[in-house]
């Protein structure tokens, strides 16, 4: 992919300054900063939250906090890091990247773009005012299921209308970047020339206009039995709160595919810029991340195999997820097979996707062990389960999201940010990830029940290694604010190629990108 | 795609923000309201009032810069795009409602009745309608073919009217065109209006309410959001013919009116599942 090259005409910057710039932006670059901050501030509140629940879990008995207060900080430390820290942090790099890598000037719709961001705030103020509030936050767990949420305060109304307000948020960002990535394409940069983020983008965006709306649907069921009369999910009125269940989570296993696919792409184009070779087997990235988009939305039943259920249905969806895992293994041969003979070096984001691709198949080979029902009924909410969804999240979300910014930060920024302190960043967050969340699948297999503050002696050993590696883990990050705040004021002078074995078309833009990305569009060969 | 250059991104706005203020202040005052606490109502009157300036100002600057000619053909590929997922995103929100009907009628209610509940509900058959084993309140469901099925032909008629509007707009006839989308949106707001009393029978004569177990609840919440999209669409299909009183729309750049005509569509299509699954097959 080669571009034309043009001149950006500096005249043209025209915006308000100060607050007022934030506010009114209609750029997708401003737009895309905020994104990334604010998922940031999320990510300290959300895990200043867990470093809370490690503290309680360092050893057995009650010391720091209550239980009530506990059950709030795990519903709330969940809500958090998905609604307000991994998805708003895509959201951030879709507004950065996809049109620069697409060639557009902007973003399709720019004042709904402005619009998707500022929802967040109030959403994220009714979620941590309610911890203030009578009776506290929402304690039901992040999945909040009735007929616990039914019962609660004031603190689950706060958390069903701070949904509300994210899904508006998720369902106007999804549909603008469907609409930018189907309309606005350079010419000549037909789908199936699309950079691989561009894709992952594509389809998480459809996913997110498929299942928002029904995550909105039943929290408005929800409300309406807290407050209306309506028996949706209450027996006595020929309800079910296993009907809550169902519908939650098909919300919410396409949910865990949205936090996921993003990653994909941003370790499909890391690689290949490290390893010096194109991608492996394009097309049929394309197709495992479609297939796998397709098949997440027909296995929602795995994550209640012990709410009841026909063996039938058991069997379907026990094989339908297990069934995930080949198009994945696809992807994670492709990224092997990309790097097989290549003329490799190990820069920043090079060692997170390489960490990702390490950790994320740990967290796969897990899911798949989740998947087999009559394993699952053992494991089902235990710390196997914790375990495992951290390793897809934290060091597969998470440590893609890390490379991602690492890899685009020279351009957003005109600096190179600091490759000591980068890579000190990495190998201490691989050594606490693992040392925290390694040894919960033993405490998982071994019985030890999660959402609990509180357990029986035999758990206290690694219970102890997985909370100092959590305040290690923790601790780490602030290394991570520090090389961005350090790269921002200064660094050595980032050339528009960043890095050598970039081939898209962020990098035949100077660095720091021009305030619009492409007043004309640079045709692809 | 070749017109890129000169896609239209439009100048830093204060509406998103204004909208972002609105639904802080609604969120609160939901959340204070339903829980009857002080300040509630307040809080939400002023978030919603904040919400319509918002909605009349952006929609407003949106309808100028399309007269001034500021959009070019990519920018209404935007539009279409963008009108079709948000319409696909409320056909999903619909779906949620739907798929709780289908798992009340086809599991739980018929599960509720099985032998294993015998003990525990020994007099529950597992019909439909019900209101559940444990909500003795007695009710009578909605039939049919008296007010639903009225509004189902004014419903359909609109749909009609709204088509014949647009044939008129394509061919300029501006006459045609008012009068169509008057009696689309007028039979619009018939529709809510007969919808608003059918609920009145339902409560005064039926007792039928939304507490009324799983038929109230399905009932209700189905009808009611599908009358509240009613209202919008009509609300919508006015703002339009307040725009063609204005000579707004030209026989080929009319997107406006288009998205809203979809729109109203797909509330007709929606209607049709409800008269059919709701209403009928009972």
């Amino acid at each position: 992919m080669a571009a034309v090259e043009h001149d950006i005409p500096h005249t043209q910057e025209h915006y308000p300054t100060g607050v007022m710039r934030w506010l009114t932006t209609t750029n997708h670059k401003d737009i895309g900063t905020m994104y990334l901050w604010f998922s940031f501030l999320m990510f300290l509140t959300g895990g200043v939250m867990a470093l809370t629940i490690r503290a309680e879990l360092f050893q057995p008995g009650l010391q720091i906090v209550n239980p009530e207060f506990f059950n709030q900080l795990t519903t709330m430390h969940g809500l958090i890091m998905v609604f307000g820290a991994i998805m708003p942090a895509f959201v951030g790099f879709a507004n950065w990247q996809i049109p620069m890598m697409i060639g557009a000037p902007d973003m399709a719709f720019a004042r709904m773009n402005n619009w998707s961001f500022w929802l967040l705030p109030p959403a994220a103020l009714l979620l941590i005012t309610s911890f203030f509030v009578p009776g506290g936050a929402a304690a039901g767990g992040w999945t909040f299921y009735p007929p616990l949420s039914v019962q609660m305060g004031i603190g689950m109304d706060m958390m069903i209308f701070a949904i509300h307000i994210l899904g508006a948020s998720s369902i106007m960002g999804a549909i603008n970047i469907i609409t930018t990535i189907l309309n606005m394409r350079a010419p000549g940069m037909t789908l199936m020339k699309m950079p691989m983020f561009v894709w992952t983008w594509l389809i998480t965006a459809y996913l997110l206009v498929l299942v928002m709306p029904v995550l909105a649907g039943v929290v408005t069921m929800l409300l309406t039995d807290r407050n209306f009369g309506t028996n949706f999910f209450n027996a006595a009125g020929g309800g079910d709160p296993v009907m809550f269940q169902h519908i939650f989570w098909f919300f919410g296993h396409p949910e865990v595919y949205i936090m996921i696919l993003p990653s994909f792409g941003i370790v499909s184009e890391v690689i290949p810029t490290f390893a010096r070779k194109p991608l492996f087997g394009y097309s049929s990235m394309v197709y495992a991340t479609a297939s796998i988009a397709i098949l997440s939305c027909i296995v929602w039943a795995h994550h209640m195999f012990t709410a009841g259920m026909p063996v039938t249905g058991q069997l379907f969806f026990m094989y339908g997820t297990m069934l995930i895992a080949v198009p994945t293994g696809v992807k994670v041969f492709n990224w092997t097979a990309t790097m097989w003979r290549g003329s490799m070096t190990f820069e920043t984001p090079m060692l997170f996707s390489i960490g990702f691709i390490f950790l994320f198949v740990i967290g796969g080979f897990s899911g798949v062990v989740c998947a087999i029902v009559p394993i699952d009924v053992q494991v089902q909410d235990t710390y196997y389960v914790i375990a495992h969804f951290h390793y897809v999240l934290v060091s597969g979300s998470l440590f893609a999201i890390f490379a991602g910014a690492y890899y685009w930060l020279p351009k957003w920024t005109g600096h190179m940010y600091d490759e000591t302190l980068g890579k000190w960043h990495f190998w201490l967050s691989m050594f606490f990830f693992n040392l925290t969340f390694f040894v919960q699948h033993f405490l998982g297999l071994a019985g030890m029940p999660r959402r609990i503050p509180d357990y029986a002696l035999q758990f206290a050993d690694f219970n102890m290694i997985s909370s100092i590696g959590a305040f290690g883990f923790g601790s780490t990050q602030l290394l991570f604010l520090y090389i961005v705040l350090k790269c921002i004021r200064g660094g050595a002078k980032a050339p528009a190629k960043a890095w050598e074995g970039g081939k898209t078309l962020e990098w035949t833009l100077p660095s720091p990108a021009p305030y619009h990305s492409f007043h004309t569009s640079p045709v692809i060969k | 795609m070749s017109q890129g250059s000169h896609y239209y991104v439009p100048a830093p706005s204060t509406w998103p923000i204004t909208g972002s203020i609105a639904l802080l202040f609604m969120g609160f005052g939901a959340a204070f309201s339903v829980n009857k606490m002080p300040l509630g109502y307040g809080l939400l009157a002023f978030g919603f009032a904040v919400l319509i300036y918002m909605l009349f100002g952006w929609f407003g600057t949106v309808a100028r810069e399309s007269e001034s000619g500021k959009f070019n053909q990519q920018v209404d590929k935007s539009f279409r795009w963008g009108m079709s997922w948000f319409i696909f995103s409320e056909v999903m929100f619909f779906a949620a409602f739907f798929g709780a009907l289908y798992y009340m009628r086809i599991y739980s209610v018929p599960e509720l009745g099985d032998l294993e509940h015998k003990s525990l509900w020994p007099n529950f058959t597992g019909d439909w309608p019900t209101a559940g084993p444990g909500v003795t309140e007695k009710f009578m469901p909605m039939g049919p073919w008296g007010l639903p099925a009225i509004n189902t032909v004014l419903l359909l008629t609109s749909g009609v009217t709204v088509t014949w509007a647009h044939w008129a707009l394509k061919l300029n006839k501006r006459g045609q065109l008012k009068l169509g989308l008057f009696l689309t949106f007028a039979l619009g707001f018939l529709f809510v209006g007969l919808q608003a009393y059918e609920y009145g029978h339902a409560y005064s004569e039926l007792n039928l309410k939304l507490s009324s177990g799983a038929y109230g609840a399905t009932f209700f919440m189905l009808t009611g959001f599908h009358g509240f999209h009613v209202t919008l669409g009509s609300i919508m299909l006015f703002v339009i013919y307040c725009r063609v009183l204005k000579g707004h729309f030209t026989p080929e750049n009319h997107f406006g009116f288009e998205g809203v005509a979809w729109y109203w569509h797909f509330v007709d299509v929606v209607w049709l599942g409800l008269f059919i699954f709701v209403y009928w097959l009972i």
